[in-house]
Parts: structure tokens; C-alpha cells; sequence
């Protein structure tokens, strides 16, 4: 693996290498020194066209705790404000010789063009690019459910699970990367989203759809539910809205406490954050026992070091 | 202003060209006396020859749909690069399109652009008027202006936008009548294509990109197929790219409207798979489709349905194009890959033969311009010589820094073609020949 741009290009074998990775960099984030020296003399960029304080906060924690040297480029503009290009970013990386790039963009398809592209040489690792793939969200969730709903989980997937995505699937990255991942796992998923929050064209995708929150666990014993962000101004655009309102959302999507208790005990709620209570999700399921979205954050670090670990330490045992 | 050029006495010593198969067909020399065509015993005997041997010789080609950039972006293009690309791709006439800055709706723009075009010389650059004032798509500009200019304009569009407001269509339609001119439409619903980045269907759903849904292009076609049809008046649609918008215009048609079609090279060869690369030289508006919808644009043009293959040639700075998807100008150059990508389609297909090629790159678009007295002229004595002479086994992988255009935009970069234009005659004058444009023998 020389780029990490999204799920689909990802095997069941490196998913679950990269899982297994990730929890025994979670085992070391439990000692008292908790930083390791793996990637010492490495140097990871964590280059946003887009705000994201979590996301980079989560790659700068894994960073730091391998001892890799982190620069933070928040790069404002784009080639549409006529500010600095991915080209010329990618070259003044390149010439400051950055070993990873962490790249959040708002465009689709920008972390691929800067792998591809004779541009800069270091790994891309895709921190979230436009409504196109998220992967180590995608990642983090997988680790996430698996070390709750997978017994003994070290080198297993997610075989016969059934993982329900709610909401606004048509503007996700989150949905688009965890439908190829939890699939290649071996997990069967399942979205709950209305008709104009679905995009056109997903015959092809391995997933079931229903239009309603009850119906889809009515039909499912669903082992997880993952509740996405749904943003307020696609509910209130006038005559682009996708829905008529926030509260008719609510209505049929939105997970409750009624909702919560018609699931199987076992299951588990999750949030890729942050979350629009009162919206998509009730307090009482966002801070019910079941809800594992605080740990969701701690597991974000732990699988972003195991993947900075594995592109940037297997070099030199690749070489 | 290339010395070549302005320095060099055009040539009007006669030639003969020899061994050519004339539109494909019978292989006969061609004599050019004086810019005409003469019997092949008029020529004199130390006429020039020009071996055309393994070639086919066509009517110049005329492209009904060029963006020449001039005036406004000459660093994308200008009316002599441009001109040199459409040399070299076998063309005689190109009708310039109006999206310029300042815009082309005016009579003193289009004078401009003509008489710029004349001063080079390298091919008849017919400017396109705009419909509405500043392309806006509010008042009709003053197109009765623009026609009776120097620049004779009968073809008019708003190209690169919609003109979407339907009384101001169907006041466009019903204006043009008087002198005969033909609104030349972009067909695309404005309101269902917002923000949109690439055909709406399974590769943009997986890429996360923006849909351009087939339905906004046919819904504009047939609504603009009823207004001609209601107003009786002249529609050329621009680019058709799905199933649909063939069907709709082959229904139409059918009752007798005075519509007519273009598809383009890219969109007869190439789909919406393109885009999984993220490279925006496949950026384009409208967008790439499906094998379906190439299957149905071939089936068209080779049926009569579609009328021509125009260009679309859309010249964009590297600045424009090396950038993220999203971002990216839509757009993508033609000229130079026309006829090869053509012959891929429809000729190596065995859909259409080279006397069809003639027909849809020469002959129909220089009628739906209103340049048949000049352009798509039959090859026979006493007729102008606008001819280009192709030849279909030389094959090439297009390599864009050795264009003509000033731009690199092409979506055939690293792809072989099976033939080109080798030489191209403007009134008996060559405009290409030997890899030339210097118009002397």
C-alpha cells in the first residue's frame, strides 16, 4: 500500500491488517509513556483546504505519538479563489520533503490527483476529500464495531454483521467509504435514507435501502447504527431542499429512545461527528450505555497510527 | 501575428493533386487553377503536383462550433492559433462561438473577429452573434445588426450557457427569420444542473461528483424542438450526448420541425469512465455519458438524425485544467483530432463511408451556417478549392505539446488515432501542407 485514497482499493487482508495494527497501537496508548519512536526523522503534512479541527487534531495526536515530526498547512485558498494551487502546494511539499501528506479537501478526487500526478512523491493518506471517501473514518468505525460485536476480534472482519447508515447518503464520504469497507469485511449494510438523499446510480452498490428508520429495523436485526451528520441547510434550501423539513427528518429518521430500545440488545450507535442533537440523534441515544461515539474518537488516533505505521514504517523493511 | 504569415505571398501557382480517392470513392487527379477547380487537361503542364496517393480528398471541413478565445482569453487561444489548429485538422471555415469577453454580440465584435481571421487567412472564421446580451440570457442583442455586419453572421448562440428562458426563445426563434439565421442552442436545463461536475449516473455516484442528469439536456431539446416547430423557425442543437436527446430529435423530425444536431469527436468515442482518473482534461459540458448513449450518438449521426459532428474545440489555459476536478473549466480542443477521432467512430466502424464523412464535417454545417455558396462545395470543376486531403492509415498517438492550439487540453493525449488531415486548400491556396502553414507550395 503506497496511498491510502479510499476503501475500494483496500483488501480484505490489509483492512484487517490495518485493524490489527490499530489495536495494538491502542494497547500502547494505555501505558504511561505513550509515545513511541517509530517514525522518527519522518515528516507528515497535514495539509486542509477544508476546516476540520477534529480531523486534524486526531492525525496530529497519531503523528506525535509515533514521534513522526508534524507541519499543519491550512491552505485557504484554491485554484477557484485563485489562490495557491494543489499543484503549487504539492510542489512546495515535495520540496520540503514531507514523507506523508494527510489531505482534507473539499474537491473530490484531490488526494488521488496528488498521488497521481508527477507532482510530490511522499504517501497520500485521503483525510476526507469532498462528498467522495473518508477512509480512515470508514476505518475507524470498522474498528470500532468490531472490537464490540466481534469476539476475540485480532484478525477477524466483520463476517454476518448487519450495519445500518442513516441519512444524508448523497453528500457522504463517511457512506461512501464504509459501503466498500464493512462489505469487503464481510459485513452486510444497510442504508436508511430518503429518495433524495440517495444518489443516482447505487444499483450497483452491495446494499439493501429503505426509506424509514422503523421499517429498516423492523426488517433488520441491524448489529450498529451509524447515524450521520445530516447539515440544517439541506433541509432548508426552499426550492433545493432534499426534505421538507428538520422536523419531518426527525420524525422518520432521527434515532430516539423509542427507536433505540426496538434495536437488539447488543447493538451499538455510532456517529462519525459532530452531532446535531436533537436532530439526527436524541440526547438520550446519543449518551445512552450503547452509544460508543466518545470512543469512536479515541479509535480514530489509534487507526490513523497504524496507518501512518504501516505506509511510513514499511518502507524501510519494503526497501 | 506570425511572420509566416503576414510576410509570406500566398501562393496561387497551380497545382495537381494526384492519386487521391476523391470523397473515397474513384481515384482521379485534381487540378487547381486560380483558387477553382479546372478539368485536369486545363491545368498547365508545370503545374505543382501533389501527391495524394493513399489519400481521400474532402470538401474543406467547416466546424459549425469552435471557441477561437479572441478577443478576451488570447492565452488560452487566439484567432491565429486557432486558425493554425483548424488548418491543420482539415478545416476551411469555423464558426466561432459568441462566449468572447467582451461577448460576440455586437456588430462591432464580429467584425472584428472576421476581419481578424481574414488578415490571417488560414480559414473562414464565421463569427456566431450571441442571442442575448452578455450571454445573460435577459434581452435579445441586436442580432438584425450583426447579420447585416461585414460579418454577415446567420448563426447565433449563447453557447457555453442555456438560452433558458422560453419566451426568450421562442422571441429568438421567431426573430432570426428574418434573414434566414438558425438560433444555435446549448441544451441544458439550468436549474437541474447546478454545481453539476459529470453525467449523473453510477461512475458519479461512486465518485462523489456532482450529477449532470441526461434529463436536463432532453427536456431543453424537446421544449426547443416545440417552439421551432410552433414558431416555424430554425433550431441547430449543439452537442447531443444521450439516447434521449437522439430520439427526441429523431421524432422531431419526423413532424417536420427544422431542427438539426451535432454530436461531437469526444462524445462519439469517449464515456463517463474517463472521470475515475479525477483528470479534468475529461471535464467537459455536457459531460461524457454512458457506452449506451455513444452507441445511440453513432447510430444517429450514421442514420441522418444527428446532421453533423462539430468540434466543440474549447481551448482552456493549463492553469484552468491542472487543478482539481471540481474546479477545472469544462471544456476540451477538437480541431486537430476531428477527422481521426471520426474515423474511429464512424469510418473503421464501417457506419458511415468517407462520401458520409464529407456530408456531416463539410457539407451540412456549411449549410445550417448559411455558408454553402462558399463551404461543403461539390468536388468538381468550376468549384472553389476548399479541399483537404486525409489520410486514413496514418495512425498516431496524439501528443499535445505538438498542437497547433495554443491550449493542451485534449482528451486523446497518449491515444493513437487512425488518420489525419496531411494537407488543407483554402481557395486553392494551401493552408497545411507538409506540417506547414506558411500558404506556399
Amino acid at each position: 500500500m503506497r496511498h491510502l485514497l479510499g476503501t475500494p482499493q483496500l483488501s480484505r487482508d490489509e483492512a484487517i491488517q490495518i485493524l490489527d495494527t490499530a489495536a495494538q497501537m491502542a494497547a500502547t496508548q494505555e501505558r504511561e509513556v505513550r509515545k513511541l519512536p517509530t517514525l522518527r526523522g519522518k515528516t507528515v503534512v497535514n495539509l486542509f483546504f477544508e476546516d476540520s479541527t477534529r480531523t486534524r487534531i486526531s492525525f496530529e495526536a497519531a503523528a506525535k505519538r509515533l514521534s513522526a515530526d508534524v507541519i499543519n498547512f491550512a491552505a485557504k485558498g484554491s485554484s477557484v479563489s485563485k489562490g495557491e494551487s494543489l499543484k503549487d502546494t504539492a510542489l512546495t511539499l515535495q520540496a520540503m520533503g514531507a514523507d506523508a501528506v494527510v489531505v482534507r479537501h473539499w474537491a473530490s478526487g484531490a488526494p488521488q490527483q496528488l498521488a497521481e500526478a508527477d507532482w510530490m512523491h511522499g504517501h497520500v493518506i485521503n483525510a476526507g476529500d469532498g462528498t467522495h471517501q473518508h477512509p480512515t473514518q470508514a476505518l475507524l468505525d470498522a474498528f470500532t464495531a468490531r472490537r464490540h460485536l466481534v469476539a476475540d476480534p485480532d484478525g477477524k472482519g466483520l463476517d454476518g454483521l448487519k450495519i445500518g447508515i442513516v441519512g444524508d447518503i448523497l453528500h457522504s464520504r463517511v457512506a461512501r467509504s464504509n459501503v466498500w469497507l464493512l462489505t469487503t469485511l464481510g459485513a452486510e449494510v444497510v442504508f436508511v435514507a430518503p429518495p433524495t438523499l440517495v444518489p443516482v446510480g447505487i444499483d450497483g452498490w452491495p446494499v439493501t435501502v429503505h426509506h424509514g428508520l422503523d421499517e429498516a429495523i423492523e426488517a433488520h436485526d441491524l448489529d450498529a447504527l451509524m447515524m450521520l451528520r445530516v447539515q440544517r441547510e439541506r433541509m432548508t434550501g426552499g426550492g433545493s431542499a432534499f426534505f421538507p423539513s428538520p422536523e419531518e427528518y426527525t420524525r422518520l429518521f432521527g434515532l430516539d429512545a423509542d427507536r433505540l430500545g426496538r434495536l437488539p440488545e447488543h447493538a451499538i450507535v455510532m456517529h462519525p461527528g459532530p452531532m446535531n442533537r436533537g436532530l439526527e440523534i436524541s440526547a438520550e441515544a446519543a449518551d445512552s450505555p450503547r452509544s460508543v461515539i466518545v470512543e469512536q474518537v479515541a479509535n480514530g488516533v489509534a487507526v490513523r497510527m497504524a496507518v501512518l505505521y504501516l505506509l511510513l514504517a514499511g518502507e524501510e523493511s519494503a526497501a | 501575428m506570425s511572420a509566416t504569415v503576414q510576410n509570406t505571398q500566398p501562393t496561387h501557382r497551380p497545382f495537381v493533386i494526384t492519386g487521391a480517392s476523391v470523397y473515397g470513392e474513384e481515384v482521379r487527379d485534381v487540378a487547381v487553377v486560380d483558387g477553382l477547380i479546372v478539368p485536369v487537361a486545363e491545368a498547365p503542364a508545370d503545374a505543382i503536383r501533389v501527391d495524394g496517393t493513399g489519400c481521400v480528398l474532402l470538401p474543406g471541413l467547416v466546424d459549425l462550433h469552435t471557441h477561437l478565445r479572441e478577443p478576451g482569453r488570447e492565452d488560452a487561444e487566439t484567432i491565429e492559433t486557432g486558425s493554425r489548429a483548424a488548418a491543420k485538422g482539415g478545416y476551411t471555415g469555423v464558426h466561432a462561438m459568441a462566449n468572447t469577453n467582451p461577448v460576440s454580440d455586437t456588430a462591432g465584435v464580429v467584425e472584428q473577429v472576421w476581419s481578424r481571421g481574414r488578415e490571417i487567412g488560414l480559414v473562414d472564421v464565421f463569427p456566431v452573434g450571441a442571442v442575448t446580451v452578455g450571454l445573460k440570457g435577459e434581452h435579445l442583442s441586436e442580432m438584425g445588426a450583426m447579420a447585416n455586419s461585414k460579418a454577415r453572421v446567420r448563426g447565433f448562440s449563447d453557447d457555453g450557457v442555456c438560452v433558458y428562458d422560453p419566451v426568450i426563445m421562442r422571441r429568438a426563434l421567431e426573430y432570426v427569420k428574418t434573414f434566414d439565421g438558425v438560433i444555435i442552442q446549448h441544451a441544458q436545463d439550468l436549474r437541474l444542473t447546478e454545481g453539476s461536475q459529470m453525467h449523473e449516473g453510477p461512475v458519479s455516484a461512486d465518485l462523489g461528483l456532482a450529477g449532470w442528469p441526461a434529463v436536463a439536456e432532453e427536456s431543453i431539446i424537446a421544449r426547443d424542438a416545440l417552439l421551432a416547430g410552433h414558431v416555424g423557425s430554425r433550431v441547430h442543437i449543439q452537442h447531443l450526448t444521450t439516447k434521449g436527446g437522439v430520439n427526441i430529435v429523431r421524432w422531431a423530425k419526423s413532424l417536420g420541425y427544422d431542427i438539426t444536431a451535432e454530436a461531437t469527436p469526444h462524445h462519439l468515442n469517449l464515456s463517463h469512465e474517463e472521470a475515475r482518473s479525477y483528470d479534468p482534461r475529461f471535464k467537459v459540458n455536457p459531460p461524457l455519458r454512458t457506452d449506451e448513449d455513444i452507441e445511440a450518438l453513432r447510430e444517429g449521426l450514421a442514420d441522418g438524425t444527428i446532421d453533423i459532428v462539430g468540434t466543440d474545440h474549447a481551448p482552456h489555459a493549463s492553469e484552468d485544467k491542472d487543478c482539481e476536478w471540481a474546479a477545472a473549466s469544462f471544456g476540451m480542443i477538437g480541431l486537430e483530432t476531428a477527422v481521426g477521432a471520426v474515423q474511429a467512430a464512424m469510418v473503421d466502424t464501417g457506419r458511415m463511408t468517407w462520401r458520409d464523412v464529407a456530408r456531416v464535417m463539410s457539407e451540412a454545417p456549411a449549410r445550417i451556417g448559411r455558408v454553402e455558396h462558399l463551404h461543403g462545395r461539390p468536388i468538381a470543376d468550376g468549384e472553389p478549392a476548399n479541399l483537404t486531403l486525409i489520410d486514413p492509415k496514418a495512425a498516431y498517438v496524439v501528443e499535445a505539446s505538438t498542437m497547433a492550439s495554443r491550449s493542451r487540453n485534449t482528451p486523446f493525449q497518449g491515444r493513437e488515432l487512425p488518420g489525419q488531415a496531411v494537407a488543407t486548400f483554402l481557395r486553392g491556396v494551401p493552408t497545411y501542407l507538409d506540417a506547414r502553414f506558411d500558404q506556399t507550395l
